[in-house]
C-alpha cells in the first residue's frame, strides 16, 4: 500500500469538487480522505487529498488531475517536511467509575472534553493520523458510541507557501511545475 | 441586448461559420438572434446527428465543430457524440439551453444536469446563469476545445441568462490559471530521442491520430525518409502517411496487417507519435513489443506512461516535436547511422508474404471487401471516406488507400455505431467541393439515417454505401469464432425490410442497389455521377465474410491469425 498526500489548489468555482471526486472514481483511484476549504485567496480553494495509489503510479494520478481545467497546482506533501492534522470528535460511554481513566487518556493525548452527561463524554482531538489512531485505540476500552473525523489537512514547514510558488510559476507550463513538486 | 444576442455575437466572434442543431424550449431565446446571424445553422433531425456532424466538420477542417440543443432530452441526446469526440480528441463546442436558474434542481420540465452528466467526457464544461458570463465562457470554450489535446467543451446556459439584458464584451485575453498546455517539446528530450534512435537497429514509427490533428504529415514524411524506418498508422491515423509509400507497413492492431503488427512486436524501438497504446493496438499489454524501448511524444502528459512506460517521454505538439527531431536526428545520424537494411528486408518480406486479401464468396454473391476496394479505387484518394463501426469500418480502413490526412473519418475510441451518416454530413459541409462517401453497415445505418433528410433539404449531397450483410456483422463474426456460431440477436435479415433504396427515396435521396459483382463498378460510377442529391447505394453482400487478420481480444499480438485457424508461418520468416 502506498499512501501519498496531495495539496491541490483549485479554482473556487461550482462543481470543482464533483470534477475531482468524479475523476478519482471513474479512473479507479482510491481516496483515503479529502478535505476542502477556503484559502487566503477567495478565488482559490485548497484540497488535501490522501490517496492510496496501489496499482496506479502517483505520476499518472497527478497528470490526470492536472488535466482538469479548474485545477491550478498540485504538490505532494512529504510527511517529514510538513505539519499535518485531522480533527476527531468521539462520543464514548462513561460512568462515574471510569471518568478518571478517561480524563487521563484525554490529557495524555492533549485532547479535550467538549461535552458530557451522565452516561457519555464527547472528546475532541486534533493531530496527525498516527496520533488520532492511537487515541482511538486508547479510548476503545470505554466503548466508542459514535465518532466523526475530518480529512487530513497539511501545510509545508518553513516560510515558503504553495500559493506563492504557484503565482511565481504562473505562465510556466504546469507540467513542469508539477514534475518539480511531487515524487513517486 | 439580451444574453441570447450576446451568445450569437460570441459565436460569430469565435469565428463560427456553421452549426448543427435543433431548437427547443430552453434554448429558444437563442434561436431568435440565430435567425438573423451570418452563421449557417443546419437544422438536423436528431441531436445525436448534430453532434456527429460537428465532429465530421471538425475532423475534415481542423476547426472547432459546433452543435446546439435544448435542455433535457436535447442535451442528453448529445451525450454520445460528446463521449465520442472526447475519445477521439475532436474539438467541439456544444451549446445547450438549461431550465431557468430558479428552476435548476427542482426536476423542472426538460431539466437534466447536463454539466454533471458530461463531466467525465468533456475537456471542460460550464453552466452559465449570469448573462454577463456568456462571452467569456464561449471564448474559453473555443480556446480549450482547440488547444492542447483537442476535445469537446459544453456550455450549458440557463434560459433566464439568455433572456436577461447584458452588455456584450468579447474578452481580449483568456486567463485560465489551471490550463497551460505544453506546446514546445523539451530540448533535452529531443536530444535523448535522437540519441536513442541512432542506437536502434529495428525502429518503427508508431503513428497515431495526433499527427493528423497537429497537421504534421509533411514533417512525418521528412522524418520517416530521413531515418528510413518503417511506419505504421493506427486506425485514427490512416492518411497521416501515404499508403503508397514504400516505408508504410499499414495499420497495426486487432485487424492490422501482419507486417504492421509484427513490426511493433519485434521492434527494438517504437517512435510513438501522437498515439496512446490503446488496447486495440497493443493486444495483451504485457506481451506487447517486449523488446522495444519507447519514445513517446504526445501533447497530453497523462498519456505518457499510462499504458506503457516511456524511456523517452516528449510532451508537446507533435508537429513541433517532429520539426525539432529532424535536425537533431540529422546531426546524430551523421556520426552514427545504423544499418536498417536487414530490418526493412524482414518487414518487406512479411508485407509481401501476408498482404491484405480476401476470398471471393463461394456462392457468387458480392464480396464486401471488393465493394469497398472498388469504391476506394473509383472515388480515389481525394475523396473523404467516413465509416460507421464494425466489419465495414475495418474493411474501409484496410481496402481503401489513403494518401492524405483528413480523408478518413471514423469513430475509433468509442466505437459509435451510427457515426457515419451524420459525420459524413458534417464532413461534406466542411468540404463541400470534395466527394464524401459514407461507408456504413446496415446495422449502423438504421441508427442515424434520418440525417439524410437534413442532407437532402440542405444541399449536402453525400454518398452512402450500405455494406448490407443483413447482420450485425462484427458481432456475428465473434459469435462465429467464439460462440460456436450461435447467432444470438445479430440477424437483421428481414425480407428486405427496410427497403433501403426506397427508404432513401422517401428521404429525398437517390436510392440505388447492387447485388451482383459485375454491377459494382457501374453502380459506384452512377453514384459518382450524381452530385446534386444525396445518393444511397444498397450493396447486398456476402454474409459470412470476416475481417482478417485478427488478434482476438485479450490475446497477444504474437497470436495474430491471418485467417480462421491460420497463423502466419513464422518459421519461414527470419525474425
Amino acid at each position: 500500500m502506498s499512501k501519498h498526500t496531495l495539496s491541490v489548489l483549485v479554482e473556487n468555482s461550482p462543481g470543482v469538487l464533483a470534477r475531482v471526486s468524479g475523476l478519482f472514481s471513474r479512473r479507479g483511484y482510491n481516496i483515503d480522505s479529502l478535505a476542502v476549504g477556503p484559502t487566503e485567496n477567495p478565488l482559490i480553494s485548497r484540497m488535501t487529498i490522501v490517496i492510496n495509489v496501489e496499482g496506479h503510479p502517483l505520476e499518472q494520478v497527478v497528470r490526470q488531475l492536472d488535466k482538469l481545467v479548474n485545477v491550478i497546482h498540485i504538490a505532494e506533501v512529504i510527511d517529514s517536511k510538513s505539519v499535518q492534522a485531522e480533527l476527531l470528535m468521539v462520543k464514548i460511554s462513561a460512568t462515574p467509575k471510569n471518568r478518571f481513566d478517561v480524563e487521563a487518556v484525554v490529557e495524555t493525548y492533549e485532547a479535550k472534553i467538549v461535552d458530557e452527561d451522565a452516561t457519555s463524554i464527547t472528546i475532541e482531538a486534533t493531530g496527525d493520523t498516527a496520533k488520532i489512531a492511537d487515541l482511538l485505540s486508547a479510548l476503545e476500552r470505554f466503548g466508542i458510541r459514535e465518532l466523526v473525523q475530518s480529512g487530513l489537512i497539511a501545510l509545508e514547514r518553513g516560510s515558503v507557501t504553495l500559493s506563492e510558488r504557484t503565482l511565481s510559476t504562473s505562465g510556466i507550463p504546469i507540467a513542469n511545475g508539477v514534475q518539480a513538486d511531487y515524487q513517486n | 441586448m439580451n444574453g441570447a444576442t450576446s451568445l450569437v455575437k460570441s459565436l460569430e466572434s469565435a469565428g463560427v461559420d456553421v452549426m448543427f442543431g435543433i431548437p427547443g424550449g430552453a434554448i429558444l431565446p437563442a434561436y431568435d438572434p440565430i435567425f438573423d446571424s451570418t452563421i449557417r445553422h443546419i437544422l438536423v433531425r436528431h441531436e445525436q446527428g448534430a453532434g456527429h456532424a460537428a465532429t465530421g466538420y471538425a475532423q475534415v477542417t481542423g476547426r472547432v465543430g459546433v452543435c446546439i440543443a435544448t435542455s433535457g432530452p436535447g442535451a442528453t441526446n448529445l451525450v454520445t457524440p460528446l463521449a465520442d469526440a472526447a475519445m477521439d480528441s475532436v474539438p467541439l463546442v456544444a451549446i445547450t439551453g438549461q431550465v431557468p436558474s430558479a428552476a435548476i434542481g427542482t426536476d423542472a420540465f426538460q431539466e437534466a444536469d447536463i454539466r454533471g452528466i458530461t463531466m467525465p467526457f468533456t475537456k471542460h464544461n460550464y453552466l452559465i446563469t449570469n448573462p454577463d458570463d456568456i462571452p467569456r465562457a464561449i471564448a474559453e470554450a473555443f480556446h480549450i476545445a482547440n488547444s492542447g489535446r483537442p476535445g469537446p467543451v459544453l456550455v450549458d446556459i440557463a434560459k433566464d441568462a439568455l433572456q436577461k439584458e447584458t452588455n456584450f464584451v468579447w474578452p481580449t485575453s483568456i486567463n485560465l490559471p489551471g490550463y497551460h498546455p505544453q506546446i514546445t517539446p523539451d530540448n533535452g528530450a529531443i536530444a535523448d530521442a535522437a540519441a536513442l534512435i541512432t542506437q536502434s537497429l529495428k525502429p518503427v514509427f508508431y503513428v497515431g491520430g495526433g499527427v493528423i490533428k497537429a497537421n504534421a504529415s509533411r514533417e512525418l514524411l521528412q522524418l520517416a525518409e530521413l531515418l528510413g524506418a518503417p511506419v505504421v498508422t493506427t486506425l485514427m491515423a490512416r492518411g497521416a502517411f501515404p499508403d503508397s509509400h514504400t516505408l508504410h507497413l499499414g495499420m497495426p492492431g486487432m485487424h492490422g496487417t501482419v507486417a504492421a503488427v509484427t513490426a511493433l512486436q519485434k521492434a527494438d524501438l517504437l517512435i510513438t507519435l501522437g498515439a496512446r497504446f490503446d488496447d486495440r493496438v497493443t493486444g495483451k499489454l504485457s506481451t506487447f513489443a517486449t523488446n522495444a524501448k519507447i519514445i513517446h511524444a504526445d501533447i497530453d502528459p497523462a498519456e505518457i506512461g499510462k499504458n506503457r512506460f516511456a524511456d523517452v517521454p516528449i510532451v508537446g505538439d507533435v508537429r513541433e516535436t517532429i520539426s525539432a527531431l529532424i535536425p537533431a536526428l540529422k546531426k546524430a545520424l551523421e556520426k552514427n547511422r545504423p544499418d536498417l537494411t536487414p530490418w526493412l528486408r524482414q518487414m518487406y518480406s512479411l508485407r509481401s508474404t501476408y498482404p491484405l486479401g480476401y476470398d471471393a464468396p463461394s456462392d457468387g454473391s458480392v464480396s464486401p471487401q471488393y465493394v469497398i476496394e472498388r469504391l476506394g479505387k473509383i472515388a480515389g484518394p481525394d475523396a473523404i471516406y467516413v465509416a460507421g463501426v464494425g466489419q465495414h469500418q475495418m474493411w474501409a480502413s484496410q481496402f481503401v488507400s489513403y494518401e492524405k490526412p483528413r480523408t478518413w473519418l471514423n469513430s475509433g475510441g468509442l466505437g459509435t455505431m451510427g457515426y457515419s451518416v451524420p459525420a459524413a454530413m458534417g464532413a461534406k459541409v466542411g468540404a463541400p467541393d470534395t466527394t464524401v462517401w459514407a461507408i456504413d453497415g446496415d446495422g449502423c445505418f438504421q441508427m442515424t439515417n434520418q440525417e439524410l433528410v437534413t442532407c437532402a433539404l440542405n444541399n449536402i449531397p453525400i454518398k452512402v454505401a450500405i455494406i448490407n450483410n443483413e447482420s450485425l456483422g462484427m458481432v456475428r463474426q465473434w459469435q462465429t469464432l467464439f460462440y460456436e456460431g450461435r447467432y444470438s440477436n445479430t440477424n437483421l435479415e428481414s425480407k428486405r425490410v427496410p427497403n433501403f433504396p426506397m427508404l432513401a427515396e422517401a428521404m429525398g435521396c437517390i436510392g440505388l442497389s447492387c447485388e451482383r459483382p459485375e454491377d459494382v463498378d457501374k453502380t459506384i460510377e452512377k453514384a459518382m455521377s450524381i452530385n446534386d442529391q444525396p445518393v444511397v447505394v444498397d450493396f447486398r453482400v456476402f454474409r459470412d465474410a470476416m475481417v482478417w487478420p485478427m488478434v482476438a481480444a485479450g490475446t497477444s499480438n504474437d497470436d495474430i491469425m491471418v485467417a480462421r485457424e491460420l497463423a502466419p508461418d513464422w518459421d519461414s520468416q527470419e525474425l
